[in-house]
């Protein structure tokens, strides 16, 4: 199966439950049931994270300093949708296949809005669909800037 | 679990209080469990310094999981088809968090029948900070 491995681990659908403050008995055990979001957490196992700290290269946040706005940074999610093609349970692993979707502009209060898509497939060892997720972010226009420019 | 055609109406509601005084130390849970360690959400002088915000603030996807259970508590969730969410207005630190699910129609196919719900969750001020759609299978 091609696509980023994604192991659906036990203790990771706890951890992810405890943080969401979802303690239900579903979401704990061996053959724990994963909460709607928890695909999100595959991006602990995306080695181009870009949004995680890496020994030995420059991580944009506070240290002896603020930090650096990064390059295109100052962006959000803007929108998140799943499809549930099947229940996902912990001890099985998808593989997870990005690509980009649409791109749009819009007009805000301040300037440009650019929204972009990245559509997400998470496909089971048998290649079969589990979920579909599409993730829309936005970024103003023009180089990141303090909020107080707003 | 999952709940029968005649269990449910359209109209019908369900609210649930997700969190009281969201603290910035669940951020940080939701960020090692997720994954993502944008430090906008859990490094204070990085969010006010270089982004000028008034402070860190909460994941959409931590509002969006908590969100969920509103749904998830109801119909189960190995009953959900569908969740989709558009993220309206930061979730701060010290927020309070009500989500209400909706049943706005039900739909028979060929696969049995399916309620769509419409979901917000607002802030202690009555502000939506997310609004969305869900579908979830019913047993016929």
């Amino acid at each position: 199966m091609t696509g980023q491995p994604f192991p659906v681990e036990a203790g990771h659908i706890m951890m992810f439950a405890r943080a969401i403050g979802d303690e239900t008995p579903a979401h704990q055990g061996e053959t724990a049931l994963a909460p709607p979001t928890f695909m999100m957490a595959s991006a602990q196992y995306d080695p181009d994270h870009r949004l995680r700290p890496r020994q030995g290269e420059e991580w944009f946040g506070s240290g002896s300093g603020p930090g650096v706005m990064p390059e295109g940074g100052g962006g959000l999610h803007a929108e998140q949708h799943f499809e549930y093609h099947r229940p996902v349970r912990a001890g099985e692993t998808l593989y997870a296949t990005t690509v980009p979707g649409r791109s749009w502009e819009k007009q805000g209060r301040t300037g440009r809005l650019l929204f972009s898509e990245r559509v997400t497939e998470y496909r089971d060892a048998a290649g079969e669909p589990v979920v579909s997720a599409r993730t829309v972010a936005v970024v103003p226009e023009g180089p990141a800037t303090p909020k107080d420019a707003r | 679990m999952s709940l029968s055609a005649d269990g449910i109406k359209v109209g019908e509601t369900r609210e649930s209080v997700l969190v009281e005084d969201l603290k910035r130390t669940r951020i940080v849970q939701y960020a090692g469990a997720s994954g993502d360690y944008n430090p906008l959400h859990t490094d204070e002088r990085f969010a006010t310094e270089v982004a000028g915000y008034p402070g860190v603030f909460a994941h959409g996807m931590l509002t969006m999981g908590m969100t969920g259970r509103v749904l998830t508590d109801w119909v189960g969730t190995e009953a959900l088809l569908t969740f989709g969410v558009r993220f309206k207005a930061q979730v701060w630190p010290g927020d309070t968090l009500t989500a209400t699910a909706t049943v706005e129609s039900l739909e028979d196919t060929p696969a049995g029948p399916v309620a769509h719900f419409s979901v917000r969750t607002v802030n202690q001020n009555g502000a939506e900070v997310v609004t969305g759609i869900a579908a979830a299978r019913l047993e016929p």
